[in-house]
């Protein structure tokens, strides 16, 4: 069994109790993705699975055999910054930055998602796929990624730079 | 975690082939049940992942919706029929966890989620009836803010967490299952069982049954729904309350109704006593006010719920008052 990480092949753990997490973590040296409290209410481990941004620390690394797994490492470098990673350092996105892998990989399933059309809890016409994507919209849609340092308005301010359009922000 | 295999099931025989052995469970996204055998609540030695079965959406030759248990829940809510026809049933996915975790789980296991008691969930600490059968129950007086006001038993008070069973209660969705002999159907409302004096059982599944699919009947005026869900912060927290509603009003009074609980109830709680003292009645806060008590009338809190009849009570009458257009 096998999976994609980041654009390479890489060969799945025999032992099936591994999570998706500690897999990309401890095996293949990616220590981007982090652990905050392993039990899915925390959105520090999310990473895009074919695209769509999961958790990390519920996916059993099996369950990704055959797929596409892209993480924080995939999207940027120091050197080649993605622009949401340059987003949240104008935009002081972060303090500790423990949760920012996680933010910021959420905030790209946030835009495919949006894109689509898919609705969220304050969306008001349900029967429209034009999502405008306000401040409500972005806080909504990001709320299962917590920050202990408080961040929010700066991970607000960076997502609207980058993926909203200038009416949504109006 | 105890060890186990993981076979991914190539479709429904093959999963049920695999699912018949004692011990083993299916998958869905595993965002319950990997958690679960994390803290050891859950020990299979096999899983069969089944989201390689069924996940498609299909129109049903009546008007009604199938939607197969493998279907994703960010995929039901943002299927355009059910955006359309069945916003209420949107509205409960997107007011549920987190766009991460709606993208992972799955109709089926949504379905089949525990509860998020928190003596359930100490299995070091607390004695729970659910987890070790026969062993008491730390919540009926203990720290119970959270538990059920409606179909607790002395033996168990813990709520039935899911928005998405909330709104399927409401719309007469029926559950399809294929076990060892065949296929059946059940209403989700006779799907979840009461707790009594067996609240280890949660469900009519047999051992080794498969749900395949939810079926959503015909229902012209659930275009006119909604699912209003209060907990204690804005997002991202399981239901203290919540209500699901269809209603059909014409010249001013009920013709129709459907309402169905969540948060304050040991299973998906369809409201059918609400539901007759409405239909006839004047589409106004006062008849949705006497609707909510006649429901809740049977409500027995415990220490700190008790704040849970007032609540539910309110939300009913401003979900009616909402779709109504009624002031309140
Ligand atoms: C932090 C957090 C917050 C959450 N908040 C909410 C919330 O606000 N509202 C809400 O409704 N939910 C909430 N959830 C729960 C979430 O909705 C469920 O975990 C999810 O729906 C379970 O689906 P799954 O596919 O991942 O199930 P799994 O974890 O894969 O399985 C759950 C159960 O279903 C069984 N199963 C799965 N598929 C089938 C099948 N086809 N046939 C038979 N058995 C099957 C499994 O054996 C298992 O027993 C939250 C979860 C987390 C972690
Ligand atoms: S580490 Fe996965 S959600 Fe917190
Ligand atoms: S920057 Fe410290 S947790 Fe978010």
């Amino acid at each position: 069994m096998s999976v994609i990480v980041n654009g390479s092949p890489r060969e799945l753990p025999d032992d099936p109790r591994v999570s998706l997490l500690d897999f990309l973590r401890e095996r293949l040296g990616l220590p981007g993705t982090k652990k905050g409290c392993d039990q899915g209410a925390c959105g520090a481990c999310t990473v895009l699975l074919d695209g769509e941004r999961v958790l990390s620390c519920l996916t059993l690394a099996v369950q990704a055999d055959g797929r596409d797994v892209t993480t924080i490492e995939g999207l940027g470098t120091p050197g080649d910054q993605h622009p949401l990673q340059k987003a949240f350092i104008a935009h002081d996105g972060f303090q500790c930055g423990y949760c920012t892998p996680g933010q910021i990989c959420s905030a790209v399933g946030l835009a495919a998602e949006a894109g689509r059309g898919v609705p969220s809890h304050v969306t008001g016409d349900l029967t429209s796929e034009d999502i405008a994507l306000t401040r409500e919209e972005i806080r909504e849609r990001m709320s299962g990624n917590l920050c202990r340092c408080g961040a929010h308005n700066g991970i607000v301010d960076a997502i609207t730079e980058t993926y909203a359009s200038a009416e949504a922000t109006a | 975690m105890n060890p186990f295999t993981y076979t991914k099931a190539t479709d429904a025989a093959d999963a049920l082939r695999h699912g018949a052995a004692g011990g083993a469970r299916y998958l869905g996204g595993g965002t319950n049940l990997v958690d679960l055998m994390r803290e050891t609540i859950e020990k299979p030695d096999a899983l069969i992942d089944v989201t390689g079965l069924s996940a498609d959406i299909v129109e049903t030759g009546d008007g009604g919706l199938l939607i197969g248990a493998a279907a994703r829940n960010t995929a039901v809510a943002e299927h355009e029929t059910v955006r359309t026809r069945y916003p209420v049933l949107a509205r409960a996915l997107v007011a549920g966890a987190s766009p991460q975790i709606r993208n992972m789980a799955t109709v089926g296991g949504n379905l089949l989620q525990r509860t998020r008691c928190p003596y359930f969930y100490d299995a070091d600490g607390a004695r729970c009836n659910k987890r070790e059968p026969g062993t008491g129950c730390d919540a009926i007086d203990g720290f119970n803010r959270g538990h059920a006001i409606l179909g607790a038993s002395g033996a168990c008070a813990a709520t039935h967490p899911s928005d998405m069973a909330v709104a399927l209660a409401a719309l007469d969705a029926t559950v399809h299952l294929r076990g060892a002999d065949g296929t059946r159907s059940v209403p989700l409302t006779e799907f979840h069982t009461l707790p009594g004096d067996h609240p280890e059982t949660e469900t009519v599944l047999r051992p080794g049954e498969l749900i395949t699919a939810v079926e959503l009947p015909p229902l012209p005026f659930a275009a006119h729904s909604a699912y209003r869900k209060v907990r204690d912060r804005a997002s991202y927290a399981f239901a203290l309350a919540s209500v699901a509603a269809a209603v059909d009003v014409e010249d001013g009074t009920v013709r129709d109704v459907r309402l169905a609980l969540g948060g304050v109830a040991t299973k998906p709680w369809r409201a059918s006593r609400a539901e007759e003292a409405l239909r006839g009645q004047p589409a106004t806060p006062e008849s949705f006010r006497a609707a909510a008590r006649a429901e809740l009338e049977a409500a027995r809190p415990l220490r700190d719920n008790a704040f849970k009849i007032d609540l539910t009570e309110r939300i009913i009458v401003a979900v009616l008052s909402q779709l109504t257009g009624a002031d309140q």
